[in-house]
C-alpha cells in the first residue's frame, strides 16, 4: 500500500463526489418534476402537500366553528355543514396526519440510516401521485357539490344507497381507497428500508427511535389500511351493484361496517401517534444532550402499543348494544394501552432530569405535547369505561378528547419536528422568536378551544350537529370555543409564515445547527441527491445515536445507483442493490390508477378499462432495461 | 312570513327548567356516570399536576450540575409504570363492577315498557303495557311516572339514531333490525330534554324530545286521556278546520284517531295540542309556530321529510283552531 499525499486524497474525494453526483443526478428534461424518484424529493413533496391539506382542513374547522358560534346560526346550511365536517375529518386523517408522517419517514428514515435512497424509490414516487390525485379529486368533488356528507366514519345505512343517493359517497369511497393504497405503498417502502438498509454496526437493537417508530407504524398501516380499503369497496358495491352487505332488510348488517371501520380506525389513531413519539425521542435526545432514558422500554412500549391498538376498536361501539362480557374485555384493553404510552412519557421526563435540557423551540413544542397529550390520554381512559362512555359517547366530550390526542400529540410534535428538521430540509433556520409566539398562541388557543368542549359534552351537547337551540347552556361556551379556534389557527399560521419567510431569507443552517449526534446531521443541509459521500460504519455496542461513525464502507461502483443492503438483525453487509433512476412510469401509473378509481365512482365499467390501462403502464414500468438489480462483491470497511 | 318565522325560532326558547345535562342527574342511571366523572376528574386532575410538575422541574434543571443519574431515571420510569398499572387495574375493577350493576338483562315486574323508534328526524313512542289494544302511540314527548323503571325497546325506522336523555338515561343506539334495550328511572318530577346522539343526516341537530316525569297519579291521568280518540265536540270553526285537515295532504302521513286520517309515517297528532313542542322539540307549540311549520317546513328544518303544505289563507285560521282543539 502506497502512502497518498493529502492533496491526492482531497482530489480523490472530489472525484468520488463528482461520480456520485452524476450517478444520482436529479431527473432532467421538461418532465423532470414527474420523473423524480429521490426519497428526499418525494418526502418533501409529501410534507408540503400534507401541510396544504392541513391548511384546508383547518379552514373547514374554522367554518364549522363560525357556524357553531351562535345558536341557530344560518352561516352554513345543513347540507354544506355535513360536507364540510365530513371533509374536515377525512382531510385531517387521510390527507394530513398519515401522509405527513409518511413524508417525514420517507425523508428522514434513509438519512437516519446513512442510506442513499429508499429501497423502492419508484414505489414511493407512485404512492405520492396516487395520494395527490386522491386528495385533489376529493376537493374537486366538494367544489362541484359532490362532497361526501355522511361523516368521515360514513356509518351505514346512512351512507348506503337507500339514504344517500347521488355519487357523493361513491366518489368518497373511491378516493379513500386511492389514498389508503398510497399509504400502503409507503409502508412497504419504509419497512424494507428500515430493515435492510441499516449501516453496518447499527444492529436492530440500536436503530434510532424514530426509525423504530416508522417501522412499527408501517407494519400497522400494512394491517389496518387493507381493512378500510375492503370496507370502502364493500360499501361501494352495496351502492353500485346492490350487494346488500350492510343492508339489514336483505340479510346484511349495518353494524358490520362499524366493526370494519373501527378495526381500521382505531389503529389509525396510533398510526399517527407512534411516529410523533419517535420524533419526540429524537428531539429530546438532541436538546437534552444525551440519548433518551430507557431506549429499550420506549421501543418495546411502541411495539406493544402497535399490537394492543388492534384490540380496542369496540370502545367506539359501546352504545350499539353489544354483549357486556365483550365490552368488558375492550374496556380492559383500552385502559391497558395507557401503560406503554405512559412509560414513554415517563422516559421522556426522565431524560429531562438526567440531561441538560435546552428549551429551544422544538423542545418547547414537545413539552406542550406532553402537557396536553396527557389530558387526552386521561379522557381516553375515562371513555374506556363503559358506564361512563355510554353517557359521553358522541358528545363534544369526545370531540375534546380526540383533539387533545390528535393535536396535542400529533400536530404539536409535527410542529416541533418541523422546527427541528426544517434546517436540514431547506438549509435555513426558522426564526425562533416567531416560533415561540407561534407555540404560545397555539397552546393557549388550543386549550381555549378544546378544554371547554369537555364541559359542553357533560352539559349534553351531541357531536356532528349543525346547530343547536338557545337556552341549553351551550351558547357562551361555543362562542368561547370559536374565539379559541381562531387563536389556535393564528398560532399555526405563524409557523407557516415562518417557513415561507425562512425559505426566502432565513439564516444559513449549516450541517448541524443543533449539535445533534444522529446521522442525518452528518451531511450537508439540504443533503445532496446522493445524501452521504460515504456509507458510514458505526461502532457496535452502545446507543447508535450517541456515537461518531468509526469508518466507511468501500467497494461500491459509484457510477451506478447502488444501495448497501445489510442483514435485518445484525446489520452486517449483505449485498448491493441497484435502484432505478428517474422514471416517468410511477407518475403515469399513479395518474392512471387515480383516474380509474375516480371513473369507477361514475360507472363501474371503468374498472375494466382502467385495468387494461394500468397493465400497459405496468409493462412500461417493468420493461427490461439491461440493468441487473443486485450485485454481490467483496466488502471492505475502513 | 319568513321574518316572523325567524323571530319565532329565536323566541322558541324552551322553559329554563329544562335539563339536558349529565351534570344534573335525576335518576340512578345518570347518577352512576356522574359519580364516575367525579372520581375520574379528581384522580386524573391530581395525576396531571404531578406528571406536568415533574416535567417542568426537569426542564428547569437546565444548566445545573444536580442532574440525576441514568439509573435513577430508569427507576423513576419503572415506578411510574407500576403506579400506572395499579391505578388502571383499580379503575377497570370499579368500571366493570358498575357496568354489571346497571346491566339491563334482569327485568322487574313493575316496569313501564315503551318502544321508541327513531325516525329521520323525530321520535315515536309506543307504550306497551297491558293488552295490545291499550298500546298508546305518541311522538316526541315521553311521559313517565317517577320512581318506576322504564324499559325502552329501541328501534330504528331508517338509519342509526341514538336514544339519549343526559340527566336520566345513558345512550343506546337505534339500529335497523337490531333490538336494543335500556332501562332508566326518574326520581324527581320535571321535564328533561333528550336528543339524538348518532349522526343521522341533515336534521340530526333538530331531533330532540322531552321526557316529562310526573307523579304516578298525574301520569295515569295523562295516559288515560291520551288513549281517548280525538274529541268530537267541536265549534263551527274547528269543524271547518277539521274539513281543511282531512282534505289536505296531511292525512297521507299523519294519524288523528277518531277521524279518517290514519297515515302511519309521521307523528300521531291525536293529542297534538297537549304537547309542549312541535317539530321534534324544536319549536314551542304555539299557533304562530304551527302555521310557520305547516307552510314553510323546509325553512324551519331544511331537509325535513315534511313537505311544505299549501293552505289557502282563509283556511289557515280554522285549521289552527282545529289543531289546537286536539287536546
Amino acid at each position: 500500500m502506497t502512502t497518498a499525499s493529502p492533496q491526492t486524497i482531497a482530489d480523490g474525494r472530489e472525484r468520488d463526489r463528482l461520480i456520485l453526483q452524476q450517478a444520482w443526478a436529479p431527473a432532467a428534461g421538461p418532465l423532470r418534476w414527474f420523473k423524480e424518484v429521490n426519497a428526499q424529493v418525494i418526502g418533501r413533496r409529501y410534507i408540503i402537500t400534507a401541510l396544504i391539506f392541513f391548511v384546508l382542513g383547518g379552514i373547514e374547522a374554522l367554518l364549522i366553528r363560525i357556524q357553531l358560534a351562535r345558536p341557530e346560526n344560518r352561516f352554513l346550511n345543513p347540507d354544506l355543514y355535513d360536507q364540510i365536517f365530513t371533509l374536515h375529518g377525512s382531510t385531517m386523517m387521510f390527507l394530513f396526519a398519515v401522509p405527513v408522517m409518511q413524508g417525514l419517514g420517507l425523508y428522514f428514515v434513509p438519512l437516519l440510516l446513512g442510506a442513499r435512497n429508499v429501497a423502492l424509490p419508484r414505489l414511493s414516487a407512485f404512492s405520492y401521485y396516487l395520494y395527490l390525485c386522491g386528495g385533489l379529486f376529493l376537493y374537486i368533488g366538494l367544489l362541484s357539490n359532490t362532497g361526501p356528507d355522511a361523516g368521515w366514519f360514513a356509518y351505514t345505512p346512512l351512507s348506503g344507497p337507500q339514504f344517500s343517493s347521488g355519487i357523493r359517497l361513491d366518489f368518497w369511497t373511491q378516493m379513500i381507497i386511492c389514498t389508503n393504497i398510497s399509504a400502503l405503498a409507503v409502508a412497504v417502502v419504509i419497512i424494507v428500508t428500515a430493515l435492510k438498509q441499516k449501516p453496518p454496526g447499527m444492529s436492530l437493537n440500536r436503530m434510532p427511535v424514530f426509525v423504530w417508530a416508522m417501522t412499527i407504524q408501517s407494519f400497522m398501516v400494512l394491517f389496518a389500511m387493507p381493512v378500510v380499503i375492503s370496507a370502502a369497496t364493500m360499501l361501494f358495491l352495496d351502492r353500485s351493484v346492490g350487494t346488500n352487505i350492510f343492508n339489514s332488510a336483505e340479510g346484511g348488517d349495518p353494524l358490520l361496517w362499524q366493526h370494519l371501520f373501527w378495526f381500521f380506525g382505531h389503529p389509525d389513531v396510533y398510526i399517527v401517534f407512534i411516529p410523533p413519539m419517535g420524533m419526540a425521542a429524537e428531539i429530546i435526545s438532541t436538546f437534552c444532550g444525551r440519548p433518551v432514558v430507557g431506549y429499550q422500554a420506549i421501543v418495546l412500549a411502541e411495539i406493544s402499543t402497535g399490537f394492543l391498538s388492534f384490540g380496542l376498536w369496540v370502545h367506539h361501539m359501546f352504545a350499539t348494544g353489544l354483549p357486556q362480557l365483550g365490552t368488558a374485555l375492550f374496556t380492559a384493553a383500552s385502559m391497558m394501552i395507557a401503560i406503554p404510552t405512559g412509560m414513554q412519557i415517563f422516559c421522556f421526563i426522565a431524560t429531562f432530569w438526567t440531561g441538560r435540557p435546552r428549551l429551544d423551540v422544538p423542545l418547547l413544542w414537545i413539552s406542550g405535547f406532553i402537557a396536553t397529550f396527557i389530558i387526552g390520554g386521561f379522557t381516553g381512559v375515562m371513555l374506556a369505561s363503559v358506564p361512563f362512555d355510554v353517557q359521553l359517547h358522541d358528545t363534544f366530550f369526545v370531540v375534546g378528547h380526540l383533539h387533545y390526542v390528535l393535536i396535542g400529540a400529533t400536530v404539536f410534535t409535527v410542529m416541533g419536528a418541523l422546527y427541528y428538521w426544517f434546517p436540514k430540509i431547506s438549509g435555513r433556520m426558522l426564526n425562533s422568536t416567531l416560533g415561540v409566539w407561534s407555540f404560545w398562541l397555539s397552546f393557549i388557543g388550543f386549550n381555549l378551544t378544546f378544554l371547554p368542549m369537555h364541559l359542553l359534552g357533560l352539559r349534553g351537547m351531541p357531536r356532528r350537529i349543525y346547530t343547536y337551540q338557545p337556552g341549553l347552556g351551550w351558547s357562551n361556551l361555543n362562542l368561547l370555543i370559536t374565539v379559541g379556534a381562531f387563536i389556535l389557527a393564528t398560532g399555526f399560521f405563524l409557523t407557516l409564515l415562518n417557513m415561507i419567510k425562512a425559505r426566502a431569507n432565513g439564516k444559513e443552517a449549516g450541517m448541524n445547527p443543533w449539535k445533534a449526534k444522529s446521522l442525518e446531521w452528518k451531511t450537508a443541509s439540504p443533503p445532496p441527491s446522493y445524501t452521504f459521500l460515504d456509507v458510514p460504519v458505526l461502532p457496535s455496542g452502545g446507543p447508535s445515536e450517541d456515537e461518531e461513525p468509526e469508518g466507511v464502507v468501500r467497494g461500491f461502483d459509484a457510477s451506478r445507483r447502488e444501495l448497501l443492503m445489510t442483514k435485518v438483525v445484525d446489520a452486517s453487509p449483505d449485498y448491493r442493490h441497484i435502484v432505478p433512476g428517474p422514471s416517468i412510469w410511477p407518475f403515469l401509473l399513479g395518474l392512471t390508477s387515480a383516474l380509474t378509481f375516480a371513473g369507477i365512482a361514475f360507472d363501474v365499467r371503468w374498472a375494466a378499462i382502467g385495468a387494461v390501462l394500468c397493465i400497459i403502464m405496468l409493462i412500461g414500468w417493468f420493461w427490461p432495461n439491461g440493468k441487473s438489480l443486485t450485485a454481490r462483491t467483496t466488502w471492505t470497511t475502513e | 312570513m319568513n321574518c316572523l318565522l325567524a323571530f319565532s325560532l329565536f323566541a322558541a326558547v324552551l322553559p329554563s327548567t329544562i335539563n339536558q345535562s349529565a351534570l344534573y342527574p335525576a335518576g340512578p342511571q345518570a347518577a352512576t356516570p356522574y359519580y364516575l366523572w367525579n372520581v375520574f376528574a379528581w384522580v386524573f386532575g391530581i395525576l396531571w399536576v404531578i406528571v406536568v410538575g415533574f416535567m417542568i422541574v426537569g426542564l428547569c434543571y437546565r444548566g445545573r450540575a444536580t442532574r440525576i443519574s441514568e439509573l435513577a431515571g430508569e427507576k423513576a420510569v419503572a415506578t411510574g409504570a407500576a403506579f400506572t398499572a395499579i391505578i388502571l387495574l383499580a379503575l377497570i375493577v370499579i368500571s366493570s363492577a358498575i357496568a354489571r350493576d346497571i346491566a339491563t338483562d334482569q327485568s322487574q315486574a313493575n316496569e313501564l315498557k315503551v318502544r321508541v323508534t327513531g325516525h329521520q328526524w323525530w321520535w315515536e313512542f309506543q307504550y306497551q303495557n297491558g293488552p295490545a289494544d291499550r298500546f298508546l302511540t305518541t311522538a316526541n314527548e315521553l311521559h313517565i311516572p317517577i320512581g318506576r323503571p322504564v324499559r325502552m325497546e329501541v328501534r330504528s325506522g331508517d338509519v342509526i339514531h341514538s336514544f339519549w336523555v343526559p340527566s336520566l338515561s345513558p345512550k343506546i343506539d337505534a339500529i335497523p333490525d337490531h333490538f336494543n334495550e335500556i332501562v332508566f328511572q326518574a326520581d324527581k318530577v320535571g321535564t328533561y330534554r333528550g336528543q339524538c346522539a348518532e349522526f343521522c343526516g341533515l336534521q340530526h341537530a333538530h331531533m330532540g324530545f322531552l321526557v316529562v316525569a310526573e307523579t304516578p297519579a298525574d301520569f295515569q291521568k295523562w295516559f288515560n286521556h291520551q288513549l281517548d280518540p280525538s274529541q268530537d265536540n267541536l265549534s263551527a270553526e274547528e269543524q271547518q278546520g277539521r274539513q281543511v285537515f282531512l282534505s289536505s295532504p296531511c292525512v297521507v302521513c299523519h294519524t288523528v284517531r277518531g277521524t279518517s286520517a290514519f297515515g302511519g309515517i309521521a307523528p300521531d297528532l291525536t293529542h297534538l295540542a297537549s304537547r309542549t313542542t312541535i317539530a321534534a322539540a324544536l319549536l314551542s307549540n304555539t299557533p304562530g309556530n304551527l302555521s310557520g311549520w305547516i307552510t314553510d317546513s323546509q325553512r324551519v328544518k331544511p331537509g325535513t321529510q315534511m313537505p311544505p303544505i299549501d293552505i289557502a289563507s282563509q283556511d289557515m285560521q280554522p285549521l289552527l283552531s282545529y289543531l289546537d282543539a286536539l287536546k
